[in-house]
């Protein structure tokens, strides 16, 4: 199962960061998307997996999870779901003032925006 | 001596220190040591009041304040001139070393009194020589700021503090200096005195840091003990040319002397203050004060001496070609700290007495000069000797405290300046320089000459000759209060100059003694010594001075044939070529490219971490793992299918946008399998907004994209990523095949007696580490308003021009609103809220709470604006989201304060259970109305992205807002909107 999860988090970081490369703003929105999934994850996951033994307190419980990692990622989630909305509405504007979707455009002079390096 | 965790051992050896208390000796006494440099600061604020007054109450109330540290001062005079030492301090920051110490010797006795006395007369002074146009209250605000860091200065005990005070009169001087805002050259004068000053002062404080380094404290009354230990040391040399550095820039030695010309474009109290009596003294003072820890090596006498010998002859000639007063005088002051600086660099006791003496008299003769040439100005309107001359009946007061003054400075018997002026050609006579006997005899008496020349030329052009009828001002003498100042100071240079043994004597012996740091050389100050070699350079000097000026058309025009490098310009130049240097490479590495920046960043962690993971040994982790089910295997599957779907088609964007909500969806049911209820449903609720959100946005986002990136450049980044995916898994790996420790027991033993709740994930968020949620609600809220300002701002000007034009890529579908979707939509809202409110109210004690209650009601009021219409749903649902964000936000800071009025720390919660009818028995916990500013922040910064988003939709749309017709119960309506199409 830990390798399961694991190499869940390695692949989202990947594909998050390939995406976080691209020129276009949404494909580096949806990176970021990937990204956030990954960390929130790992973080979680720094507190060991456990299965079956959620951290509400029952006394027919047989123990319990480490309930810290997973009320950080509860705000982590919530948080990100802020800044995904930031960037995209970002992403949004520069597209409207610039007329280009490329992550570097300037507004008005330079409408057709240069590719990276 | 309290906490010095970093210095342990070399602080032993200190006296006690007590804590915010006055020490050692005399303790009745001592507090009024630091009085003397709190006071300026303390009074700066009042002349800035005071001017309401007038300005008569103003210059009373400034000069009130420096009476007042003046007699202070002069309370402690007897002890000092008896030789005790008068101490007073606290610790401040004992870990760094940097305690507020004062102390009080006869060197800091002379300098605070010439600091506090002439400030005295220069704030008179002022007081008739600034225009009622001027701002007083600020000119004497700023004197003040700037007496205050010069006192503190010679009183410091401890040298970080001593260097806190040289930075303020740093810029404490700028602000003087560059007083007329609306002079350029003002501007620009006090900007290269700030920069020249300033970047003495960064060196300074290297070489002080050194100092202290080898001495073991930062106490100048320690480091002072230590000669030996200092000299032998290696950091000695370095620690020495950056200390001189900071002394040179600040008392304008060769070849930093350029600055101080320039800051004579400030009012002339400010010059007469600045540039001749304090700050310029600083850097004296300080090679005074370190004297017998630095001085007697070889480089010591090489650098200090030959730098003041160099300055003194240099600046003596460029006086003499100067036709501005002011300019005249300040390469004149220029050319006398060259020469104490250089009777300091001799490093022979006697030598010392000669610049202590100097300095006295220096500073007598040079502030009445000053204030002369200000007089001039003030009164004649020109400070130019092109336009002057011929004053001496006009104002014969002036004329006769210059003419004194001036003849002191040229070193003419019975004032003040003849006597350390022998004293200085005496020791320059005694002293061979790299074996050459000749040298600085010679270049001292050179000196001389022209310090007689410009001192007569200035006397002479201004005030003999004849009479002019084209003086820009009718001259005549100022006001007493003006002329009594300099009076004062010209009684001194009498004084001194026919009985320096009663007058100067018992400080100049106090304050030589505080210099050599041991017992005295027998001199006498005296008029008279005998035929010394001395008095054969004396007269020379004056021979030969005299005759310069008697020939003085041919010698100007033999110095103007000469080379005369423009100090400014060069300056300019220099500052010119860092500001382009640095531009160019600040924008050659910041191009502005999100790709680039990304790139080197990610490049650099990789770097770093798998550095540090290839360096070192690893073992592999010995935690048990738990076996894999099929479920999960096969979930596994769906979420590497879903990355890859992402990655590969991510340009078509709404296959990549659904890929990436399938992996949202497994990572959420990860979340249930693994014991996260809690994060499950947070995760599937912000799904669902998160592609309303991307659905909205993409809306007007391009649908399709060009392939742009080269193949190198995606192997490049696939490379990258890679790395990346490897490293974040690996680690991850490795740490969840190792055993750790948790705080979370006791979370989990507390969260049911101290937080009333049995969810434990919940009770952390709103109880536990409630400040941390707090912050992020906050955080969330700034995000919405963001999102707002952004948005809102699209709708005019270019942008919203834009939307105007807006032509939709995609054919709208036309059943815009279908009426399954309005009417599940509607039965299901007070459902929705229900179960809203249920997950809210079970949070504290099953998986719930104000997170994940918000996102669920956000999601059931967004769904009626998809469904029924934005204009529908808005003219239903008049919410006021700012006010819900800022409501939620307040409630939770209530929640919080309101545990302050009961006394206990911000946030702590409380709880009880209480009997209601009918529902029995329940708890309610203070958390809950914290968790309830949680879950309307949620709402109202989820509705006001989404809300916002919509309302572009709308302007793009071009359709009049379907207030009306999607009502499902209007027939009339569905007739003009025909369904089968």
């Amino acid at each position: 199962m830990e390798f399961l999860v694991a190499s869940a988090v390695g692949l989202l970081t990947a594909a998050g960061v390939f995406l976080l490369l691209r020129a276009r703003t949404f494909p580096v929105v949806l990176g970021l998307t990937l990204l956030s999934y990954a960390i929130n994850v790992f973080l979680f996951s720094m507190g060991r997996l456990a299965v079956n033994l959620p951290p509400v307190i029952n006394d027919l419980n047989k123990g319990y999870t480490d309930p810290l990692p997973q009320a950080l990622v509860l705000t982590a989630i919530v948080i990100s779901f802020g800044m995904t909305a930031v960037i995209v509405v970002m992403a949004l504007r520069a597209y409207l003032e610039s007329g280009s979707d490329h992550v570097d455009a300037m507004p008005e002079r330079r409408s057709g925006g240069k590719d990276g390096q | 001596m309290g906490a010095r965790h970093c210095r342990a051992e070399s602080f032993d050896a200190m006296p006690p220190v007590g804590t915010l208390g006055p020490i050692k000796k005399q303790p009745g006494w001592t507090m009024s040591l630091a009085l003397i440099v709190m006071l300026p600061f303390l009074g700066a604020a009042l002349p800035a009041l005071m001017i309401r007054a007038g300005r008569n109450a103003c210059a009373l109330a400034t000069g009130s304040v420096s009476l007042v540290a003046l007699v202070l001062l002069l309370t402690h005079a007897p002890a000092v001139l008896r030789g005790e030492l008068v101490e007073a301090g606290w610790e401040w920051l004992p870990g760094l070393g940097l305690n507020v110490n004062f102390f009080l010797d006869g060197l800091g006795l002379l300098f605070a009194g010439l600091i506090l006395g002439i400030g005295l007369l220069i704030i008179a002074y002022a007081r008739f020589y600034l225009s009622p146009d001027d701002p007083m209250g600020t000119f004497y605000s700023f004197l003040l700021l700037f007496q205050g860091a010069m006192v503190g200065i010679v009183l410091s005990d401890n040298v970080l503090l001593l260097l806190i005070f040289w930075e303020l009169t740093s810029l404490s001087s700028f602000l003087l200096i560059g007083y007329w805002k609306h002079l350029p050259e003002g501007r620009q004068g006090a900007r290269m005195a700030l920069t020249v000053t300033g970047a003495g002062g960064l060196a300074l404080i290297a070489g002080m840091l050194l100092l202290g380094e080898i001495a073991g404290s930062y106490e100048l009354t320690e480091i002072l003990q230590q000669p030996e230990l200092i000299q032998a040391s290696p950091l000695y040399l370095p620690a020495l040319v950056l200390i001189l550095g900071g002394c040179f820039t600040k008392s304008a030695q060769f070849p930093f002397h350029f600055w101080l010309p320039h800051a004579m474009a400030a009012p002339t109290p400010v010059s007469a203050y600045l540039h001749s009596a304090t700050m310029v003294k600083a850097g004296i003072f300080l090679l005074a004060r370190l004297w017998p820890v630095l001085a007697g090596t070889d480089a010591w006498f090489y650098l200090v001496a030959t730098t003041g010998l160099a300055t003194m002859v240099i600046a003596a000639v460029i006086a003499l070609f100067k036709d501005d007063l002011k300019g005249l005088l300040a390469f004149s002051t220029v050319s006398h700290l060259g020469l104490v600086t250089m009777l300091l660099g001799f490093g022979t006791p006697i030598a010392a007495v000669a610049g202590v003496f100097h300095i006295i008299n220096h500073a007598t003769f040079k502030a009445a000069l000053f204030m002369s040439a200000g007089i001039v100005d003030h009164e004649a309107g020109s400070r130019d000797m092109a336009h002057l001359g011929g004053l001496a009946t006009l104002m014969p007061i002036t004329a006769t405290l210059a003419t004194l003054a001036g003849a002191s400075m040229a070193g003419i018997p019975l004032l003040n300046g003849f006597l350390s002026k022998e004293m200085m050609l005496d020791a320059a006579a005694q002293t061979s320089w790299a074996g050459q006997v000749w040298v600085v005899p010679l270049f001292a008496t050179l000196g001389a000459v022209f310090s007689v020349a410009y001192s007569f030329r200035y006397v002479v052009r201004v005030f003999f000759g004849a009479r002019r009828d084209s003086y820009p001002n009718p001259p005549h003498d100022p006001p007493v209060g003006m002329w009594l100042p300099p009076a004062l100071l010209v009684m001194l240079v009498v004084l001194i100059g026919l009985f320096p043994a009663t007058f100067a004597g018992p400080l100049v012996a106090a304050t030589a003694a505080a210099v050599v740091g041991g017992p005295l050389p027998d001199y006498q100050l005296a008029l008279w010594h005998g035929l010394t070699p001395a008095v054969g350079m004396s007269v020379a000097a004056v021979a030969i001075g005299l005759s310069l000026l008697w020939r003085y058309p041919v010698v100007r025009a033999a110095w103007q044939a000469g080379p005369h490098p423009e100090a400014k310009a060069m300056l300019r130049a220099t500052i010119d070529a860092l500001v382009s240097t640095s531009r160019e490479l600040v924008h050659g590495v910041h191009n502005g490219s999100l790709q680039r920046y990304l790139v080197v960043m990610l490049a650099a962690m990789l770097a770093l971490g798998f550095t540090v993971f290839l360096t070192t040994s690893h073992a592999p982790g010995m935690r048990p793992t738990l076996p894999a089910v099929p479920v999960a295997v096969v979930a596994w599957l769906l979420l590497i299918g879903a990355c890859t779907t992402a990655v590969l088609l991510h340009r078509r964007r709404l296959v990549a946008l659904v890929a990436v909500g399938v992996v949202g969806l497994i990572v959420s049911l990860g979340f249930v399998y693994l014991s996260a209820p809690d994060l499950a449903l947070t995760q599937i609720s912000v799904e669902v907004v998160t592609v309303i959100l991307m659905l909205l946005a993409l809306n007007f986002l391009p649908k399709r994209m060009p392939a742009e990136s080269s193949v190198g450049r995606r192997l490049r980044d696939a490379t990258i990523a890679g790395l990346a995916g490897l490293g974040v898994g690996g680690l991850a790996w490795a740490a969840m095949t190792r055993d750790f420790e948790s705080l979370s027991g006791y979370y989990l033993e507390q969260s049911l007696p101290g937080g009333g709740g049995s969810n434990v994930v919940n009770v952390i968020l709103v109880d536990f580490r409630g400040f941390d949620t707090f912050g992020e609600i906050i955080v969330l809220g700034i995000a919405a308003l963001a999102i707002f300002a952004l948005l809102d701002g699209a709708l005019r000007g270019s942008v919203g021009r834009r939307l105007d034009a807006w032509v939709p890529d995609q054919a709208r579908s036309k059943g815009r609103h279908p009426m399954m979707m309005v009417v599940a939509t509607r039965v299901m809202l007070p459902l929705a809220l229900t179960v809203g409110v249920f997950i809210f109210l079970r949070g504290h004690n099953v998986p719930g709470g104000g997170f994940i209650a918000g996102l669920v009601v956000a999601i059931a009021l967004v769904m009626q604006y998809m469904a029924s219409g934005f204009g529908w749903a808005a003219q239903r649902m008049k919410i006021d989201y700012h006010a819900l964000i800022g409501s939620g936000v307040l409630i939770a800071a209530v929640t919080g304060v309101a545990s302050w009025l009961a006394g206990f720390p911000f946030l702590t919660s409380t709880f009880g259970h209480f009997h209601v009818p009918l529902v029995g028995d329940i708890e309610l916990a203070s958390a809950m109305a914290f968790d309830l500013g949680v879950f309307l922040t949620v709402i109202g910064a989820v509705m006001l992205a989404l809300a916002n988003l919509s309302r572009i939709g709308r302007r793009a749309a071009h359709q009049a807002v379907n207030d009306e017709p999607m009502d499902a119960y209007r027939p009339a309506v569905l007739k003009v909107r025909p369904r089968e199409a």
